[in-house]
């Protein structure tokens, strides 16, 4: 289980933070369609570590960037967005 | 190869030698490339793959490269649950395809894969969910796989440890019953198709990870392993979870993710529960097995990982769920519970086609629910990899269909998929 460190209300178990998305897949309004496609389809999916867009969901509701590896679960950094 | 085929005859032979005489199912295969074919992993669809490539079509120089040991990935932690009840038509035919195959799957393989269609049962907690079964029992009669919608008493004459109160916490008021579905012993699939595999020539490559791919150009040419390179014609990636990564290895992004999925066994029992039970409304199923234990699952973990172990938190969730179902349930002592990587695609089906690159074939994409489709997938992923076109059952689940808008999305969820 992880234990995720809000930068608002502290560290927090994982049960109430939602995961979004890997943070190289945010899609904008004004993205090419190519562009948008690759956003919402492909992903890195790396065995090591990758930023990522998670949700303070049933806490302060704040956005994240969490920088996280995926093997090992290690949280190396965790930032507002 | 092995003690040649199995019998009541060698059995018995058996017994009057101490059963001493059993040799080794299949053989320890060494790199000896160049192959027609390479499979990368030795899982249930990678070993079936390759006796459909040597059984079918006659390609006899394949080689299945595994790096740890056959079945150990998902094939070997899977809940075992074999059912084509879906709703959608592709799926439908893909996994009527597979179902039909495990019918007689025993018999094709001489190996007791102790297939046993005990029915797969999923509960109607409410109007609204009897409503949407009734639904997709008419989509599938339409299609000719057998549903059976049944109501309240006949649900609990197949169940009768339900808790069938309606003050339960979760009321039963029916169900949708797939007669056919059932489950089957995971190893056993994976032996099975290894030893049959192997009886046609297929070299079953252990301990042996590709880290890389061979490159002529925008042609894949064989695959660079920890055992040295191997040259191949044609290059099939068969290896669930680490779909992302091994994909990654010859430069692609796929549209799939790796989450976990975890399980769970209590103690063995005496028989109580003899059909698998689901429920879509919840999160939760579970089944007995053959040796008596009760196996389970729920959710996902819900986040991208390649960790191999879970959450507590999920397991409780799907515990509480089956004790609120059945009762009876809390008086057993889990023994075990594990978790398995699962390679989730961004619309929840597989993905069986050819990639960008010439010679470099993909199947995967397979969520929680691909140990169903093992045979079918083997067989249709051959045909891929002999002929170089789609089967066309398998044709919709191509990589393109996501940059053309062809999903075929089963829960409606979208490109996320912690939502399925
Ligand atoms: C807990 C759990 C419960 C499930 N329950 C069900 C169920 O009830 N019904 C159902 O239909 N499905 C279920 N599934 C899904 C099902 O298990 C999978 O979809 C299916 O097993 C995947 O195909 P496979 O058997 O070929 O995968 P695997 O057995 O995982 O085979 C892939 C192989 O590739 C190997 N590999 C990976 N990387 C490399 C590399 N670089 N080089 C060489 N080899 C490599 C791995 O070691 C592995 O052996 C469940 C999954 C889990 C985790």
């Amino acid at each position: 289980m992880l234990l995720i460190p809000c930068p608002h209300c502290g560290p927090r178990i994982q049960e109430e933070f939602a995961y979004e998305r890997s943070a190289d897949s945010v899609v904008r309004l004004d993205d090419a369609p190519d562009v948008a496609m690759t956003a919402l389809f492909s992903r890195a999916n790396l065995r090591g570590e990758e930023a990522e867009i998670w949700v303070h969901a049933q806490g302060c509701g704040q956005w994240l960037r969490l920088t996280r590896d995926r093997m090992s679960h290690a949280i190396r950094s965790v930032e507002p967005l | 190869m092995g003690a040649g085929r199995y019998s009541a005859l060698s059995l018995l032979r058996g017994a009057l030698g101490g059963h001493r005489h059993w040799g080794r199912a299949w053989r320890a295969g060494e790199p000896r490339g160049p192959y027609d074919v390479i499979v990368i992993g030795g899982g249930g669809h990678g070993l079936a793959t390759a006796y459909y490539l040597a059984k079918d079509h006659g390609i006899r120089r394949v080689a299945v490269i595994e790096k740890g040991w056959i079945g150990g990935g998902n094939t070997g932690r899977n809940t075992t649950i074999v059912r084509s009840n879906y709703r959608q038509p592709q799926l439908q035919r893909l996994l009527e395809y597979s179902l039909k195959l495990w019918h007689g799957l025993s018999d094709e393989l001489n190996y007791n894969v102790m297939f046993s269609p005990r029915g797969a049962l999923f509960l109607g907690h409410s109007d609204a969910d009897m409503a949407r079964l009734a639904e997709r029992g008419d989509a599938l009669i339409a299609m000719g796989i057998d549903a059976d919608l049944i109501d309240r008493d006949a649900v609990a004459r197949l169940v009768p440890l339900f808790d069938m109160g309606r003050d339960a916490r979760w009321p039963i008021e029916g169900g949708l019953i797939q007669r056919r579905g059932g489950t089957a012993r995971h190893d056993a699939v994976a032996w099975g198709f290894a030893r049959a595999a192997d009886n046609l020539g297929v070299d079953i490559i252990e301990n042996c990870e590709v880290t890389g791919f061979l490159r002529e150009g925008n042609r894949v040419t064989g695959v660079r392993t920890t055992r040295g390179d191997i040259a191949a014609g044609r290059t099939g990636i068969c290896v669930a979870g680490n779909s992302g990564h091994v994909a990654g290895l010859a430069g692609l992004k796929l549209p799939i993710e790796s989450h976990t999925l975890q399980a769970w066994v209590t103690e063995p029992v005496k028989p109580m529960i003899d059909t698998v039970v689901m429920s879509q409304t919840l999160h939760c199923y579970f089944s007995q097995s053959d040796k008596g234990g009760i196996v389970g699952g729920g959710d996902p973990d819900f986040f991208p990982s390649y960790a191999q172990r879970g959450a507590p938190i999920r397991l409780e969730d799907s515990i509480a769920q089956a004790i609120s179902l059945v009762p009876a349930l809390s008086r057993l002592r889990m023994v075990r519970s594990w978790a398995g990587v699962t390679d989730m695609s961004f619309d929840g089906s597989p993905i069986i086609g050819e990639t960008p690159l010439d010679g470099l074939y993909l199947n995967g994409g397979w969520c929680y629910g691909g140990f169903k489709a093992t045979p079918g997938s083997g067989r249709l992923y051959a045909h891929l990899l002999a002929t170089g076109q789609s089967h066309p059952i398998a044709a919709p689940f191509d990589l393109a269909r996501f940059a053309q808008g062809r999903t075929i999305d089963e829960a409606g969820a979208g490109p996320m998929p912690q939502n399925r």
